[in-house]
């Protein structure tokens, strides 16, 4: 239960500061997906991401900046692994379940359905 | 002169239409649009745990059940853009729906599906990658960037 409750308030936060982005600033939605999905990266790479991964789960995981994490965590992963060439087969190794799928199912929705209205 | 003068009326009737816009002009109402984003990405996450902790008692290690539940969950952003209902989630979530990765999936099927008509290469094709593209590219710069200097330093 409580993982469910961590995920729900990390989850939420996260929105929030996206939310807040949304109205004070004159940021579009794309921007700010492009913006978390950095920042998760970079926040990734000092640190700082895995360990509101371990508190939040999915509700740090579910979000765009949790996939700038998956790239960058990946990366290290494989430069730990293979070294030099990590750096540019990494993230790419780590995003390729999430990539493909949306790739083949976004594709899918948008043959099968029409936009409303 | 009369041209310059009617240029110059306008000009002026432009900036009071501009300052009584300003006044009237409904602010968004910061405080709702806050818990909407709180309470509907909080939801959305809650149920990305749900599957998290289903995959994990398949026992499938914690790397395999993120990367299922980022494909559940992508499959359900896209299905729920086709069915018409996400987008009417994110007129009242905001952030709360974008923010997670059912709107990334969001973000590829609405345009693909708006521009099915210009054909399937430029159209469907083409317009998956309108928000999804610039996203990969940056989080790509970002872990090639991070991971240089990862390799510099180890």
């Amino acid at each position: 239960m409580q993982a469910y409750i961590m995920a729900f308030l990390v989850g939420g936060l996260i929105c929030v500061v996206g939310q807040l982005l949304m109205d004070l600033t004159s940021l579009t939605p794309a921007h700010i997906l492009v913006l978390f999905v950095v920042l998760g990266g970079i926040l990734s790479a000092v640190g700082l991401y895995q360990p509101l991964v371990d508190i939040g789960g999915a509700g740090a995981t579910v979000p765009l900046p949790g996939f700038g994490h998956t790239l960058v965590s990946s990366t290290f992963e494989e430069i730990n692994n293979s070294g030099f060439l990590g750096i540019f087969s990494g993230a790419l190794k780590g995003a390729a379940v999430g990539i493909t799928v949306a790739v083949v199912f976004g594709f899918t929705m948008a043959v099968l359905f029409n936009p409303k209205g | 002169m009369s041209l310059n003068d009617s240029g110059y009326k306008n000009q002026q009737f432009n900036q009071r239409y501009q300052k009584m816009y300003e006044q009237v002009k409904p602010k968004p109402p910061l405080v709702q649009n806050l818990v909407g984003a709180f309470v509907v990405g909080g939801l959305i996450c809650t149920v990305g745990q749900v599957f998290q902790n289903y995959f994990l008692a398949m026992n499938l290690s914690v790397k395999s059940a993120s990367a299922m539940t980022t494909a559940v969950m992508i499959f359900l952003g896209a299905l729920f853009t086709g069915l018409g209902v996400y987008d009417e989630l994110g007129r009242r979530a905001g952030a709360g729906s974008t923010v997670p990765i059912t709107g990334f999936a969001n973000s590829i099927v609405a345009p693909a599906m708006e521009f099915k008509r210009e054909g399937y290469v430029l159209g469907v094709g083409a317009k998956l990658f309108v928000i999804a593209g610039p996203v990969i590219v940056y989080g790509l710069l970002t872990s090639v960037v991070t991971g240089f200097i990862y390799w510099l330093i180890h």
